[in-house]
């Protein structure tokens, strides 16, 4: 029989620590929707998802309830839009109200792929595609965005940077009196995977299957719980704990993955290792960095000892999956995670730390809230910033950040539910107007040269 | 198919009987037991065959919890799957 003591760990961590699985997405690919006729087109798209994921949300739920273990979100990523926009040339936001409307059929949460792939230029649908995302984000609820402006392979498109500082700023103003919602649902890209099953930057990419099965864990409780009980071991045994807490997270992500695809007959895409916070007390990232022994998140150190988080998640997740992907690393959603709210209100942490902590950890500058008055180039000038980080390192990395309009530094955006809260961060506003007004393309560095 | 039944709570006269009169009424077969005191709490977990279960297994899971809700225990049911999946490679 089962250990007595592994049994009450197992129902501690979900019980006490939050452990869960965060999101089942559902890859639907789209390629065969599209129509020169927008209408037919649309339609196409319905019917195609409403099919498909008829029955995702109900086998979550019964999953959910036969194995104890709470699955959070179950969310659909489609075919980057931009390229059903391409056969057309029509109204791209008729395909975020079709999107829209099959997400409330099916009743998922978020739907992403409201996308475009950009990094070495402009193809036809995505400059229609991406001028059209504030529109159809302030016109849905529930469609997600995202829009890749550089790879290591390609280098970084500027004039892709220069329109998205923009894009943010309006998409942040269409919904101002909504909390700039619009602008948490848009994330900016470079490297961006095909697979990655989180919002908001979740789509199905052309070289996935017709339909597929993510899963996305969670569990920086877990980790921090167990972290609080290591005593007093050095960073090596830290490492170890974590690995191993890792490891029982992503067995969990694995099994629930496999038994989703059987349920629903859908092959099974990849495991996400990644440590997701929510705003609730005891899953947040920033508070297993405090545990292992920095005052604040934000200080010295902070770099440091989420590279050994990082790390360590990594190689306890990757031998329970049999398959991994997506973004797979910790993630430090400002917003999204009560130690890195607190952080950030205290002045411990900057963006500027933040940024250097995105060359070591999972994506990038996410769920920060910047004042409303910030320049769009100023915007553009950091996603080229993160878009460097990204392109040099071989890794993704993103831009999230919310223009929180009509308020100044040391005021709050609160978007409710997972998305959070958060304080407007400063925002170093020296003028980079002249570099991102030039355009043109960052050639693709030397690390691209691999063949 | 086999599932986890794990009860805690305050220790008092006749929960085991309780638990496995209950399993008993829907025909799920006890296979081993186990039970401990950890922390003060008393602990007790079974394992159980609920192959020829007479009723839905989300139906048995909510019976259950209820009872346990009325012993002043918690109660919970899981598919044994999920502990073989985490703690053991």
């Amino acid at each position: 029989m089962l250990n007595i003591t592994n049994i009450m760990e197992t129902i501690r961590m979900i019980q006490d620590e939050n452990l869960d699985i965060r999101t089942i997405t559902m890859g639907i690919s789209l390629l065969d929707c599209c129509d020169s006729d927008i209408d037919k087109s649309c339609e196409k798209v319905y019917d195609k998802i409403v099919t498909r994921a008829a029955n995702l949300v109900k086998t979550g739920e019964d999953i959910e309830k036969e194995y104890g273990i709470p699955i959070i979100n179950k969310r659909i990523s489609v075919t980057p839009i931009a390229m059903l926009v391409a056969s057309n040339g029509g109204d791209p936001v008729k395909y975020a109200k079709t999107l829209q409307r099959a997400a409330e059929t099916v009743g998922v949460n978020f739907i992403g792929g409201y996308s475009a792939l950009v990094h070495k230029g402009f193809a036809p649908g995505d400059l229609s595609l991406i001028q059209s995302i504030p529109q159809a984000l302030a016109e849905t609820e529930n469609v997600c965005s995202s829009v890749n402006i550089g790879s290591t392979k390609t280098g970084i498109n500027m004039d892709a940077v220069r329109l998205m500082g923009s894009i943010i700023r309006q998409t942040s103003e269409l919904t101002a009196d909504r909390q700039c919602i619009g602008a948490a649902k848009l994330v900016v890209f470079c490297n961006a995977p095909e697979d990655n099953p989180f919002m908001a930057g979740a789509f199905h990419g052309a070289g996935e299957p017709d339909c597929v099965i993510n899963v996305g864990v969670s569990g920086p409780g877990v980790v921090r719980a167990a972290l609080a009980k290591s005593g007093n071991c050095n960073i090596t045994e830290i490492a170890d704990i974590i690995k191993k807490t890792a490891f029982k997270i992503t067995r969990m992500g694995q099994l629930v993955g496999d038994e989703a695809s059987r349920r629903l007959g859908v092959p099974f895409g990849i495991v996400d290792l990644s440590l997701a916070p929510t705003p609730a007390i005891g899953d947040s990232v920033a508070h297993i960095l405090e545990e292992i022994g920095l005052e604040r998140c934000g200080g010295y150190g902070t770099t440091a000892t989420l590279a050994m988080l990082n790390d360590a998640v990594k190689k306890g997740g990757v031998m329970a999956s049999s398959k991994v992907g997506g973004l797979s690393g910790a993630f430090i959603p400002v917003t999204e995670d009560a130690g890195m709210i607190n952080a950030a209100k205290l002045g411990a942490l900057t963006i500027e730390k933040l940024e250097a902590m995105t060359a070591v950890c999972s994506v990038g500058l996410d769920m920060i809230v910047i004042p409303g008055d910030t320049p769009q180039e100023i915007i553009s000038a950091m996603i080229a910033d993160e878009a460097a980080i990204g392109m040099v390192n071989w890794k993704t990395t993103a831009v999230r950040v919310i223009p929180a309009i009509g308020k100044k530094e040391g005021e709050e955006l609160n978007f409710g539910g997972l998305l959070g809260k958060g304080p407007v961060m400063h925002v170093n506003r020296y003028s980079p107007a002249k570099f991102i007004s030039r355009g043109g393309q960052i050639p693709a560095p030397l690390q691209s040269l691999k063949n | 198919m086999r599932a986890v039944l794990t009860v805690i709570g305050k220790d008092m006269v006749g929960i085991l009987a309780k638990v496995s009169t209950a399993c008993a009424q829907y025909q799920a077969n006890i296979i081993d037991v186990n039970q401990t005191v950890m922390q003060d709490l008393f602990t007790m977990v079974m394992l159980i065959d609920i192959s020829k279960l007479n009723c839905e297994f989300s139906d048995f899971q909510d019976k259950m919890t209820e009872m346990g809700k009325g012993m002043e225990m918690d109660i919970h049911c899981m598919h044994e799957n999920i502990f073989n999946s985490m703690h053991t490679i």
